[in-house]
């Protein structure tokens, strides 16, 4: 088992219902197989750096999550698959890593997700 | 400074440059975040390129978890790949 995070990009024509199901599919893709989600914080609508798929927004999803190395591959597929979404990155995490998640999930006045590109 | 004899009409400037530092060593920080922009502009110049070790005074091991950080960010569209006037 390792720990990774998850970063979605998801279109902006996406509703509020339509994101929190994105949201569950992928929570449940990821319990499905064997893994645990730890933490899942959507940062919503967010201004892109440059344009992607000539938008200029997009709706950010960040979610932490332990599973094992197979999983990956899997995950892969339906993001690709899937057309809600503009763009993905799994990134593993370290022990410093998982430890900075930890403090940041506890620490007061410390959200990034506010802050603009 | 007893055994210099010369005097000058001027004090001669002394002002060494501050010597550099790896804020990462002095501040233990261990893990640089790619989703926390703010901190990573402060390693970029007004074009978001990024500054060399020479002037942020990064130690090899930080520089390149800061390069890694930022080319992720870049990847997610949170900082730009070319641009003028950012900060």
């Amino acid at each position: 088992m390792n720990n990774y995070e998850l970063m979605v990009i998801f279109t902006p024509i996406l509703s509020e219902d339509e994101f929190k199901n994105a949201q569950k599919k992928y929570s449940e893709l990821i319990t499905e197989n064997a893994g645990t989600v730890v933490h899942s914080n959507p940062w919503g609508l967010k201004s892109l750096a440059y344009p992607i798929d000539k938008k200029t927004t997009g709706i950010y999803w960040v979610i932490e999550f332990t599973a094992d190395a197979s999983f990956n591959e899997k995950l892969k597929i339906a993001l690709l698959r899937d057309e809600q979404v503009m763009r993905h990155m799994v990134t593993k995490l370290d022990k410093y890593a998982v430890e900075y998640n930890a403090v940041k999930k506890s620490g007061v006045g410390f959200n990034t997700q506010k802050q603009e590109a | 400074m007893a055994k210099n004899e010369i005097k000058y009409l001027t004090a001669i400037k002394q002002e060494k440059p501050k010597k550099k530092y790896c804020r990462f060593k002095k501040y233990g920080i261990k893990y640089v975040d790619y989703k926390d922009i703010e901190f990573l502009k402060r390693f970029l110049n007004e074009q978001g390129k990024m500054l060399p070790r020479r002037l942020s005074g990064n130690s090899l091991k930080y520089q390149r978890k800061v390069s890694d950080a930022i080319k992720k960010a870049r990847q997610m569209a949170l900082l730009p790949y070319v641009t003028d006037l950012l900060k």
